[in-house]
């Protein structure tokens, strides 16, 4: 990532600015791709199998969505420790209505209980979430403070809704949120799903370049688009085919089978296909990239982020937006709570525990300054998956836990070094 | 000045009435009152720390009043924040800029005023389309409109702090120091810009401590010492020893009084 400005006129160099793709971005693929063969390597063809990207892309997912609504906490120069005792609070809580309050109601297994506890979620971290933000923005008590509190109180808070006992088992459509064998998309769907994406990725694409052609902007060479569609639709097509290569173990196979109405006959295969909990991330990638670039609010966010007495004297609400960033970032906390939990299909006491700090490395790791102001959504989306691909390597390749701790956290120094000398290099 | 009767007879664009802040103790700005009419730039005089820029920034919506009343067209104008002022279509240059220094120049340009498209999505491709077609009139040289505007040079981003003001229809214009971080042609870019606003009917209140600047530039100039203000003395009637004993000692020279 560290490069030379002398040699900025390189043809390399020349080829992936015309191509317009960011070198952090490169960078961190690079780094990824790196690990991913390095653990094939070591374990001899273990990492890079269907059974463990799935696996992967699954365990990333909790953390990713609350990393890209870290990376708005961070670029408005706050911080949220919380995040992590949240999870386990809003968990806590959803699971109890759907175990002791809503089946006494609406009857045990009634349809719409999975449906109120995901909204129930949400809505519940969004306020939490508000009620800090206003403390912060309004009482102007410091992020880091307010938030301290917050990881103390909702872990505390979490531990009175059941008196510490373990709520299981969850709704059974609840859990399908969680992935595994029952929570994919199946194969017909994530074909199809894998198609659309890639066709809605090739319209944008060609929509921007339109758009920027009317007002009579300089639009990247032909084969440049072209390379850039390919490498979209590629990679989404692509994991679709590895995961509907997933085979389904046996002893699963007649109760999946019917559940996707197939019948059960010997030798029957079916694969696993894409799992919804990540369906439900690239959603809210996807939708907070729009906000971060193409919203008034998200334009706010950063702003401010840069200069506060400037966003302030333009004419923006900056305490308002500090509730609202907080707010949201309340609501992704909901959403990884109903991944975390359904994934478990319990919730103990436990959950969420260490998770602000994976939320803050991921961001941290993919280009968000603490300085404020700098950050992109991919970028923690992928600084989640590099520190999942990160721990499971080592762990598959037999690494001792308390070292991989000590890896993972020299890796978070390194990695925002990196960062740093690259930001000082281009003038960022 | 052979338009003081006929300004007189008008009513200002701007009225600042016995304006007073205090902070912490210290009374930054003490019982001091302005006026401004339109086509008209009156200048703010003074020492740093005399207390223009937190008089104009009571305006501008950046500080709110301890005391005293804003006239904007003879009515009593409400400014508690930045917002108000710009309902007001008070537009200001401020010292620092300030500028989102991690943004473009487009999206410094329209901070706060985004253009949207129909479904309410902001439209970088059409304010990176205005920013070129404003930009090419304030500084034809200027051509990094991808870059953050950490990256520009001083005037490049004085041009783009200038760009902001003039775009959106000002009809009060404060520019605090405009001046201070430029080369001679971009100063001389400035003050053919004030010229224009100005018969164009805009009132500008112009902070220097340049006495040049505000001879040249100004018709009026309010001169402050230690938060009060000294008099307002009208340009054609005062040298530039005037001017700066009224800078210096506080004291206003015999029969040049504005009032």
């Amino acid at each position: 990532m560290q490069r030379d400005p002398n040699i900025a006129q390189n043809p390399g160099q020349n080829f992936i600015s015309k191509l317009g793709i960011d070198l952090r971005l490169l960078g961190m693929l690079g780094a990824l791709v790196l690990l991913c063969v390095m653990f094939d390597l070591f374990t001899g063809g273990r990492f890079l199998t269907p059974r463990n990207l799935f696996n992967l892309s699954v365990q990333t997912a909790s953390v990713a969505v609350m990393a890209t609504g870290m990376v708005f906490v961070i670029v408005t120069r706050n911080i949220d420790l919380s995040v992590g005792s949240l999870l386990g609070f809003i968990g806590m809580a959803a699971a109890a209505i759907q175990v002791h309050v809503l089946p006494d109601i609406l009857g045990l297994g009634h349809w719409s209980i999975w449906i109120i506890a995901a909204v129930f979620a949400v809505i519940m971290g969004a306020v939490i979430g508000a009620v800090q933000g206003w403390i912060i923005g309004y009482l102007t008590v410091p992020a880091f403070i307010v938030t301290l509190g917050g990881f103390l109180v909702y872990r505390g808070a979490m531990w009175w809704i059941t008196q510490g006992q373990t709520v299981a088992p969850l709704d059974p459509t609840f859990r399908l949120l969680g992935g595994g064998a029952d929570g994919t998309l199946g194969e017909t769907l994530s074909w199809i799903f894998g198609v659309v994406a890639s066709l809605t990725a090739v319209g944008l694409i060609l929509a921007s370049r339109r758009r920027k052609a009317s007002h009579g902007f300089t639009v990247k060479p032909v084969w440049a688009e072209g390379i850039l569609i390919g490498l979209a639709a590629g990679l989404v097509l692509g994991y679709v085919w590895i995961m509907n290569s997933y085979k389904i173990a046996k002893g699963a196979l007649p109760r999946i089978a019917e559940a996707r109405g197939v019948e059960m006959v010997d030798g029957l295969v079916l694969n696993h296909g894409v799992a919804i909990p990540v369906i439900i991330l690239l959603g809210v990638t996807i939708v907070m990239t729009l906000i971060s670039t193409r919203t008034r609010f998200g334009r706010y966010v950063y702003a401010t982020g840069g200069n506060p007495e400037a966003a302030e004297l333009s004419g923006i609400n900056t305490r308002l937006l500090t509730v609202k960033v907080f707010s949201l970032m309340g609501a992704l906390t909901g959403i990884s709570a109903i991944i975390a939990s359904a994934r478990l299909g319990a919730v103990d006491v436990g959950l969420g525990t260490l998770d602000e700090l994976r939320v803050i490395a991921a961001a941290v790791i993919g280009g968000t300054a603490l300085s404020g102001g700098f950050g992109t959504i991919y970028g923690a989306v992928i600084g989640a998956l590099i520190m999942q691909t990160l721990q499971s390597g080592m762990a598959s390749v037999g690494v001792d836990a308390p070292l991989q701790s000590i890896v993972v956290g020299m890796v978070l120094v390194f990695a925002v070094y990196v960062d740093i000398v690259y930001r000082r290099k281009t003038g960022a | 000045m052979n338009t003081q009767t006929s300004q007189t007879a008008r009513v200002p664009l701007v009225e600042l009435k016995n304006m007073s802040i205090s902070f912490g103790g210290v009374r930054a700005v003490d019982d001091v009152s302005v006026d401004l009419y339109p086509g008209e730039v009156v200048g703010l005089l003074g020492h740093n720390g005399a207390g223009k820029s937190t008089l104009i920034k009571m305006l501008s919506g950046a500080y709110g009043a301890d005391s005293g009343e804003i006239r904007i067209n003879g009515e009593v104008a409400t400014i508690h924040n930045p917002r108000d002022a710009r309902r007001y279509n008070i537009e200001t240059i401020y010292q620092t800029l300030a500028l989102a220094d991690n943004l473009d120049a487009a999206s410094n340009l329209f901070l706060g005023r985004e253009l949207v498209t129909s479904l309410g999505f902001v439209d970088d491709d059409a304010m990176e389309s205005e920013a070129r077609k404003i930009m090419a009139r304030l500084n034809p040289n200027f051509q990094k409109f991808s870059d953050p505007v950490s990256a520009l040079s001083g005037g490049q981003r004085q041009s783009v702090a200038i760009a902001r003001a003039v775009y959106f229809d000002a009809k009060i214009l404060i520019m605090d120091e405009p001046t201070a971080a430029l080369g001679p042609m971009e100063t001389k870019m400035v003050s053919e810009l004030i010229e224009q606003l100005k018969s164009e009917g805009i009132g500008i209140f112009l902070i220097s401590h340049d006495i040049h600047d505000v001879m040249h530039l100004c018709d009026r100039a309010s001169v402050m010492k230690n938060g009060q203000l000294v008099g307002t003395v009208d340009v054609n009637d005062v040298t530039d020893d005037d001017l700066l004993s009224m800078i210096i000692l506080g004291k206003h020279p015999h029969g040049a009084d504005g009032k």
